[in-house]
């Protein structure tokens, strides 16, 4: 963190969602004000912009930085098992639940960033012999992370934690088994990703696209305010069936959003819902 | 020492658990400033250190939810594997970016945003450590006009993380543990005085 560069004001940031809602039609207006100026300060500081008046112009005038922009703003920092005990209860008692009364098991990681958790459900599916079962659906606002999602290779020295993970999770198998190594890297098993198709949806500004039995949005809202927390939770109940299960981060809640009554909740440790309202 | 002052923020690592339930176990039980602790913890545990925390503690702890209210006289811990953060408007936010310094939750990003929100009516105190973490947030309060206040580096177990915050910016008080209860203990009659 540089010491001498000056505050980044409120102004500044609302002008600069300003143009960009302007020419891209992207609305980062209601993100979490202190997480946006954190990341709006480092891509100051990563491509030495001496302040956001310049990034504005680049921005204005070079479309192609757009994407780029995007990928540095959103957070991308996730690992495989995230919180061992909350794929132990999906594994436990969501997915034989969903799958007591259908025949599919239809899946949406909303914000699925490098994909380290859609692997991480292949693997449970696959470790509870259904993934043939499953349809899974992956997005995030970010192309360039999609893609990385998409190549499922991760460093090698990522495995570390997410052995480590896995292990507080009980696998029955190790996580070995999922990948090979290659030039120092983790490369999954394609087989392993069949039934996930990745694409490109903004939550804030998408719309409804399909209805799913199990919807994962976890860490994702966190960077929203609670106006845009309460917009996307409306999408989210929308894009659920009656019945079907909304997981979001141990340290996100929805007691304070106004759809919070047409959920019950499943598993409150681990932040698990249970639409029970059209 | 005024009455100015909205909120304390507490920063500490290795070797600064007995510090703080000290401070904990002593601060008068309705002390009206909000508390926001970020300590350096394991990450995947995510049960035990509120608990920890609270058996000799007069306050309440609570690790917040995210965009959760920050209520008078609250005490906050930041929960593991989070960046706890505060934002305009009387709210706490959490975030899963990257370490920094190596941790998450780190204390820069805690005293940073408290900084901004509290401006000159924020105090720091930091504690016991082994590394740098807190000092660029001390450094920020500093400029924001809030108050300063590190552990007294030879009371500390371990010392880095004080004398980190006393070479990067000018600290108000250096104080060991009774003296910083103390100092609320005296900040604390303001409030009731006034």
């Amino acid at each position: 963190m540089d010491d001498l560069s000056p505050d980044i004001e409120i102004t500044e940031l609302r002008k600069l969602t300003q143009v960009i809602k302007d020419k891209y039609d992207y609305d980062f207006k209601d993100y979490a004000m202190s997480s946006f100026k954190r990341r709006i300060k480092r891509v100051l500081d990563l491509y030495k912009f001496k302040n956001v008046d310049k990034l504005i112009s680049v921005l204005e005038n070079n479309a192609d930085f757009f994407d780029e922009f995007v990928s540095e703003i959103t957070v991308n920092v996730t690992e495989m098992f995230r919180d061992p005990t909350f794929w132990k209860i999906l594994k436990e008692q969501i997915i034989p639940n969903i799958l007591l009364n259908h025949s599919k098991i239809t899946i949406w990681h909303a914000g699925c960033s490098s994909g380290e958790e859609v692997v991480t459900m292949c693997m449970v599916l696959d470790e509870m012999g259904v993934l043939d079962k499953a349809k899974i659906i992956a997005t995030d606002i970010d192309t360039a992370i999609i893609n990385k999602a998409k190549n499922a290779t991760y460093p090698l020295k990522n495995m570390d934690v997410n052995s480590k993970n896995y292990a507080r999770y009980q696998g029955t198998r190790s996580l070995e088994y999922y990948y090979k190594e290659v030039n120092g890297e983790a490369v999954i098993h394609k087989s392993l990703l069949e039934n996930v198709s990745y694409r490109k949806h903004d939550l804030v500004q998408g719309v409804v696209f399909s209805k799913f039995d199990l919807i994962l949005c976890r860490n994702v809202m966190i960077y929203f305010n609670q106006t845009l927390q309460n917009n996307v939770l409306n999408k989210l109940h929308e894009s659920l069936f009656k019945y079907g299960y909304l997981a979001i981060g141990s340290k996100e809640s929805l007691i304070w959003c106004e759809i919070a009554n047409k959920f019950i909740v499943v598993n409150n440790e681990e932040k698990i819902y249970k639409k029970v309202k059209d | 020492m005024s009455n100015k002052y909205k909120a304390i923020v507490i920063g500490g690592s290795a070797g600064s658990f007995q510090g703080i339930t000290q401070i904990l176990a002593n601060v008068p039980k309705d002390f009206p400033l909000p508390m926001f602790l970020c300590l350096h913890r394991l990450k995947h545990v995510r049960h035990g250190f509120v608990e920890a925390l609270s058996i000799k503690s007069n306050k309440v702890i609570s690790e917040p939810f995210d965009k959760e209210t920050i209520k008078k006289g609250a005490v906050y811990l930041a929960p593991a594997n989070y960046h706890m953060c505060l934002e305009l408007g009387s709210t706490l936010a959490l975030s899963t970016e990257d370490l920094v310094n190596n941790s998450r939750p780190a204390i820069d990003l805690t005293f940073e945003t408290a900084s901004y929100v509290y401006r000159d009516k924020l105090i720091g105190i930091l504690l016991s450590g082994a590394n740098k973490d807190g000092a660029y947030g001390m450094m920020k309060i500093k400029q924001r006009d809030g108050l300063t206040i590190v552990q007294d580096p030879n009371e500390s177990m371990i010392n880095a993380m004080p004398n980190a915050a006393l070479a990067a910016t000018k600290i108000d008080y250096t104080l060991t543990i009774t003296q910083i209860i103390n100092f609320l203990y005296e900040l604390d009659k303001l409030y009731r005085t006034a």
